[in-house]
């Protein structure tokens, strides 16, 4: 039955909804404004010498960027019914959907290692040139973003092991959310400016 | 399964993932006009952040500030990463 997946963020003006707590909007706005300015300076640097970044890139496989963004989109799709659960009292299913997603996490970090190791194992560090530092310094960075992400996904997991959540547990599986859509988010901007560029 | 499958987040997710295989496609496919497959990469990435803000972040609930930085942060960001690339 539809209704067994209730909106749940109301759109009534009286009821808007802060996801989780002001408090995590704070670093994820923080945290996209400091983004924004890597992808400033990566485009600018890259405008400079587009012949050198463009030949830097062709390096890349595509593909394993594009699998890590399919990864990180469906593991969003788990935290959203995750939550979506939680608010049905559905606990069993929202454990099942933060282990879906903490997966789909892990299978970007092991991509990721094998993408670094085929880069390193070409002689291809950050001390190559400007697009390889700017490579391994963003998605390095928002690496660590990930791995704080699949410990967030891993409390939220146990969290909800809990017979009863209160209003505060369930604002904090919100926060943990949110952040974990953060890390989505960033990447999807990433994949398009360190793959995709041509031109 | 079929409920999940109708659900408007369902269909953003799938939304996003057809964007995700269309930016692989104009990234590796883009012929004589790099250039526009870029811009419409680059536009196609933040459009798919304002589809992550709004339905999987739940902004589209939330106070009207909330939402306006975030959508302030989608619109000028791409229009400074588009121009810095298009200025070069």
């Amino acid at each position: 039955m539809p209704e067994l997946l209730t909106t749940p963020a109301p759109t009534d003006p009286e009821r808007r909804h802060v996801p989780g707590e002001y408090g995590i909007w704070v670093f994820i706005l923080g945290d996209m404004t400091l983004f924004a300015a890597f992808f400033g300076v990566f485009v600018r640097d890259r405008a400079r010498q587009p012949a050198a970044f463009t030949e830097s890139q062709a390096t890349l496989h595509i593909a394993f960027g594009a699998v890590n963004t399919c990864l990180l989109l469906t593991g969003s799709l788990f935290v959203v019914w995750a939550v979506q659960a939680v608010r049905r009292d559905d606990n069993a299913a929202a454990r099942r959907f933060l282990a879906a997603a903490w997966v789909c996490a892990a299978v970007f970090g092991l991509d990721k290692v094998l993408e670094y190791a085929d880069k390193v194992t070409h002689g291809l560090t950050p001390a190559t040139n400007d697009y390889f530092m700017y490579f391994f310094m963003f998605t390095g960075i928002h690496a660590l973003h990930l791995v704080i992400g699949m410990v967030v996904l891993a409390h939220l997991r146990r969290l909800c092991a809990r017979p009863v959540l209160t209003a505060a547990n369930v604002r904090t599986i919100e926060v943990g959310a949110s952040y974990w859509h953060l890390v989505d988010l960033l990447w999807v901007v990433l994949f398009a400016l360190l793959y995709l560029m041509a031109g | 399964m079929r409920v999940y499958l109708r659900h408007p987040v369902t269909v953003v997710w799938a939304l996003l993932m057809v964007a995700t295989v269309v930016s692989w496609l104009l990234g590796t496919h883009h012929g004589t006009s790099a250039r526009a497959a870029t811009v419409l990469v680059l536009v196609i990435a933040f459009v798919k952040v304002q589809l992550v803000g709004g339905h999987f972040m739940e902004l589209r609930g939330a106070p009207r500030p909330l939402k306006a930085l975030f959508t302030g942060w989608v619109v000028v960001v791409c229009a400074v990463v588009t121009g810095l690339f298009l200025a070069g």
